[in-house]
Formats: structure tokens, C-alpha cells, sequence
């Protein structure tokens, strides 16, 4: 199990964040279909590192961007977000 | 390569068992094949026996980075069913399943296929409509299905809490008969020395670190034993879909995501089926040894690391004691969980990718080992022909943009809510 560091609330035990996506497959209003289906429906999915959005669902509530290693689990950020961050 | 045969282990006995021999061989890779399997698990290595069983193809390789079988095909609960509501999901896991049936005579191999039945429980009236309406959506297309009620559930299974207090009380059952468990190492192994046995030139240690380009199209990939040409290239590579169709600068409709499953110590048969329910994510079975299997939900976020979360392991274990909580005295001996490939509507994806003679095999979610034979079966037919068998033409890579996904769970494009 990890320990992430919420900007909020400082480390708490991972089971109480809740993984979204990453942050490239967040769908902007105002994207051309196209556009729209190529960001909801694929991934880079690398084996390495990928920036995610998770939310503190059983805490705070808040969203956060966390920049994490997929094969070693290693946080090296973790930075609030809120509606002006999103596309 | 002798046939296996109660009359040779007898022979044997006279010699000292001095006749065995290495079940497939260990060749250095050529310079060019007419088809390249990258992947050598259950899938790829079927695949390849297929290509040459009924395509008579002669020049072929299954490239493995680690050993026959490590991956997901060594991991898994080794659950075999086709009980699935929607048609092109049902009739291509039926079609592998009426291979199951025969799979140990075809490759000469005992791979221990055991049709104890496969028993979804429902634990409320909305999950036995449930249950109903995939019974009838299966019973349509000729496959066996029957609703148990509560007081046939229990006989079946004596050791499930039936009482009206239970944490989730039983209502009924939907049962698959012909459903059941088979020896994961034993597919690997069986279909690897049938295609051996074929010509299929099995390379272990040998991973595929990129592709060799012509243009747009793909003729060849780069190893760790060197470059190697190919006519046409097939990924089937589980859990490392989205990194190996990285290689080729494809992005899937793919997350990879741990899953785990776990085994108690070994005891007199207890259970006698493979025990699922229509609510929760938890199933159980005992193996030919004795041991108690448990599998539960992927761990929800996307990781590479083969190495599982306890989050996920209590909730398994929770749901488990509380369906059959004789189990509550035995001890858990080993837990472990592989990387598997979540495709976006839950379906596994077969076919030709944007990318001329390079094809894909993957997204087989938490459900691909009941697959094995059909999957392998239809990938030979794509690579050998360049188009997919009717069965896996529904499960193109472009059925996403084109708003044909195949959702039996309906929950969209995140895998993690699956
Ligand atoms: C814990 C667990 C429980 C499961 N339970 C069930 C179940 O009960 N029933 C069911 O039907 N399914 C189940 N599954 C799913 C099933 O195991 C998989 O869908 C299936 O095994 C995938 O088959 P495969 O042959 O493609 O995969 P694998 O056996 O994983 O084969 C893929 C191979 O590709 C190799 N590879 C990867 N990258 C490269 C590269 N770059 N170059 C060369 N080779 C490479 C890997 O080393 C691996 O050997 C379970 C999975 C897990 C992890
Ligand atoms: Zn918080």
C-alpha cells in the first residue's frame, strides 16, 4: 500500500484516495469529436511514469495530480488541483 | 516427439524412465519468419499451434522475454466458463469452451480440464433477474444454463452460509455445469509442445524491445537476441499491451492494472464447484491439491509492478469468509498477482491495428485463461488470412471510435469502475 501525501490533509494511507485517470484524458468542452474519443478512450499507459489524477474521497475530497512511477510505485509529486487546472 | 501414452510410461519402467525427452526445443532465432507471436503464454503459444495445426504455415516463432507461462497463464485462478449475457461475448468463450472439452486428446497433453460447474450467486431478487436474463440470453444460443433456487443451492454447495442472517444471503444461483478449472502450467506447456512438435520455433529470453518500420508498415522487431524480419507480426503480450503497442507508437484503449489471487493451505475437498456471485467480486474454488483459491477485483489503478495491494486481499478474503465461513480456520499459504491489460468496455480486443502487417491480441482483462484455445484459434485465423474469423470481427480495435463497444458490465470507459 502507498502513502501519498494529500496537499491537504499531509500522508495518509492510500485506502482513502480513489484513482480518476490521467491527467491527458481529461475531455475539454469544447473538443472536436475526434479529439474527444481519442482522449477518453486511450492511454499512453506507459511502463514508467505517468501523472494521474486521484481524489482524497474518503478524506478531504479534493482532486490532486500525483506524478508516480507505475513499476516502483515512487511519488515524486503531488500538487493541488482545482477547476482553473483543468482544460 | 514420442506421443505420451500409458503404454510409453510403462515401457519406461523397464528402462529407467531413461526415454523422456525436453518437450520442445531451445533454438537460436533466424533471421526471418513468416509469422512472429510476440508473447509466449497460454495465448501465443496457441496461436502458434493453431497457425500450424490448420493453417499449415511452416515458418513460425513466439518470441517469450521471461519463460513459457510466466506471465498471466501461470498467475490465474484457472476459471473456465462461457456464462456471459451478450452474444459475441458468449459465443466466442462457448467456442473455446467446447475446445476445453477435447483440448487434452488435440494436444496429447493432460491439462486436467474439471467441468465441476460454474455457480454464480445472486443475493437479491434484482440480481436473480440478473441471473435470469443472462441464463436466457445464453439458453438462446444453445449454451447450458439453469437458475438454482435457494434449497438446490444448498445442497449443491453445503458449505455456504444460507441462513437469513448471512452479511450477503443467498437467493438462488445460475449454474454452469460444463464450467469449471484447468492446470494453468499445463495449457502453457501442452500447446508449446504440440507447436514445437509443428515446426513453431519457441524462443525464450527473448524480449521485443522494438519495431522494425518500412514506412508506415511493420517488417520485422528488434530483440535482445538481435533483429529479427517478419512477415506479418501478431502482440499478444496480456498485461504489457499498452507498453509493447507503445513500441510501434500506438495508444490503446488500455490501462494496466494488478490482480491478484491467493491460496490456502491444502484440506479434504470442500467445495465442490467454482463459486462467483453476481454482487461481489470474489470467487472461489478448490484445486486439485486441497488448496482454497480466492481471486477478487483488480486493484483499481493503473501499475506494472506484479505486486498487489491488501486492500484488495481483505476484501477478497472478507467476502469469501462470509459466503463460506468454515474457511475462517484455514491458513493462507501464498498470495501473488499479475498485470493485466483493463481494455475500456471490459472486452478483449483481436484484430489488425492502424499499422500494415502488425496485429494485436489483448485487453483480456481479468478473463482471458477460459479464452486460451479460442482466442488462440481466432488469432491464427487473422494472422494467417490478414482478416478476423467472425468470432473476433466484433472485438476490433476500431470499435471504439466507431461507438460498438462491447460493455457487459455497461460502465463505460473506465476500467477502474469495472
Ligand atoms: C491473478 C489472476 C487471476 C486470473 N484469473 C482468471 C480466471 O480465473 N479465469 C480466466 O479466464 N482468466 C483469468 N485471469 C486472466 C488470464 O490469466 C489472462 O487473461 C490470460 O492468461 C492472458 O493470456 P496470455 O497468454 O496472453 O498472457 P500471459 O501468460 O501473461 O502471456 C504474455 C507473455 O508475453 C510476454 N511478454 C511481455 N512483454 C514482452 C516483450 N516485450 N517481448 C516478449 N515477450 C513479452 C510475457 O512475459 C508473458 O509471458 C487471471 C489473471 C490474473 C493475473
Ligand atoms: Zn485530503
Amino acid at each position: 500500500m502507498m502513502q501519498i501525501s494529500c496537499p491537504h490533509c499531509g500522508p495518509r494511507a492510500q485506502n482513502e484516495f480513489v484513482y480518476e485517470r490521467t491527467i491527458d484524458s481529461v475531455v475539454a468542452l469544447d473538443a472536436a469529436p475526434e479529439e474527444a474519443m481519442k482522449t477518453l478512450f486511450t492511454r499512453n499507459n506507459p511502463r514508467g511514469v505517468d501523472e494521474e489524477i486521484w481524489r482524497h474521497t474518503y478524506g478531504c475530497r479534493a482532486w490532486m495530480v500525483i506524478t508516480r512511477h507505475r513499476v516502483t510505485n515512487e511519488i515524486s509529486a503531488v500538487r493541488a488541483v482545482g477547476p482553473e487546472a483543468l482544460p | 516427439m514420442s506421443r505420451y501414452s500409458a503404454l510409453s510410461l510403462l515401457r519406461g519402467a523397464f528402462n529407467g524412465q531413461k526415454h523422456w525427452q525436453p518437450a520442445w526445443r531451445d533454438p537460436e532465432p533466424k533471421a526471418h519468419y513468416d509469422i512472429i507471436v510476440i508473447g509466449g503464454g497460454g495465448h501465443g503459444l496457441a496461436t502458434a499451434y493453431y497457425l500450424a495445426k490448420v493453417h499449415g504455415l511452416k515458418n513460425i516463432a513466439v518470441l517469450e522475454k521471461g519463460w513459457i507461462g510466466g506471465g498471466n497463464t501461470g498467475r490465474n485462478t484457472t476459471i473456465v466458463r462461457s456464462n456471459y449475457r451478450q452474444a459475441e461475448l458468449h459465443n466466442l468463450f462457448e467456442f473455446g469452451l467446447k475446445m476445453w472439452e477435447h483440448l487434452s486428446d488435440e494436444l496429447n497433453y493432460n491439462v486436467m480440464f474439471s467441468p465441476r460447474g460454474s455457480l454464480t450467486l445472486g443475493h437479491s431478487d434484482a440480481d436473480m433477474t440478473m441471473l435470469a436474463q443472462r441464463g436466457d440470453a445464453m439458453r438462446c444460443d444453445g449454451i447450458d444454463a439453469e437458475l438454482m433456487t435457494q434449497d438446490q443451492v444448498a445442497k449443491f454447495e453445503p458449505l455456504l452460509d444460507m441462513s437469513r442472517s448471512a452479511r450477503f444471503p443467498i437467493e438462488g444461483a445460475l449454474i454452469q455445469r460444463r464450467g469449471g478449472t484447468a492446470r494453468h502450467d499445463a495449457v502453457a506447456w501442452g500447446y508449446a509442445r504440440a507447436a514445437d512438435s509443428l515446426g513453431v520455433d519457441i524462443i525464450q529470453k527473448c524480449e521485443v524491445t522494438g519495431f522494425v518500420r518500412d514506412g508506415d508498415a511493420v517488417v520485422g522487431v528488434e530483440t535482445t537476441r538481435g533483429r529479427i524480419g517478419a512477415g506479418r507480426i501478431g502482440i499478444c503480450v496480456a498485461g504489457n499491451s499498452g507498453h509493447v503497442a507503445g513500441l510501434a507508437g500506438l495508444k490503446l484503449p488500455i490501462e494496466s492494472q494488478t490482480l491478484q489471487a491467493m491460496v490456502t493451505e491444502g484440506v479434504k475437498p470442500m467445495l465442490r464447484s467454482v463459486i462467483q456471485t453476481q454482487s461481489l467480486h470474489c470467487y472461489i474454488s478448490q484445486s486439485d491439491k486441497g488448496g482454497i483459491v480466492f481471486g477478487g477485483d483488480p486493484d483499481n489503478w493503473p501499475s506494472y509492478a506484479q505486486r498487489g495491494n491488501p486492500i484488495i486481499m481483505e476484501q477478497a478474503v472478507a467476502q469469501g469468509l462470509a459466503l463460506v465461513p468454515a474457511l475462517s480456520r484455514l491458513r493462507m499459504v501464498r498470495t501473488w498477482s499479475g498485470v493485466t491489460d483493463m481494455s475500456f468496455d471490459g472486452s478483449p480486443i483481436i484484430g489488425e491495428t492502424p499499422l500494415p502487417n502488425l496485429y494485436l491480441n489483448g485487453g483480456w482483462c481479468y478473463g482471458g485463461f477460459k479464452a486460451t484455445p479460442a482466442s488462440g484459434w481466432t488469432y491464427a485465423h487473422t494472422l494467417a488470412t490478414g482478416k478476423p474469423h467472425a468470432l473476433n470481427a466484433p472485438f476490433s480495435l476500431d470499435r471504439f471510435e466507431r461507438g460498438a463497444t462491447i460493455d457487459e458490465n455497461g460502465s463505460g470507459p473506465m476500467p477502474n469502475s469495472r
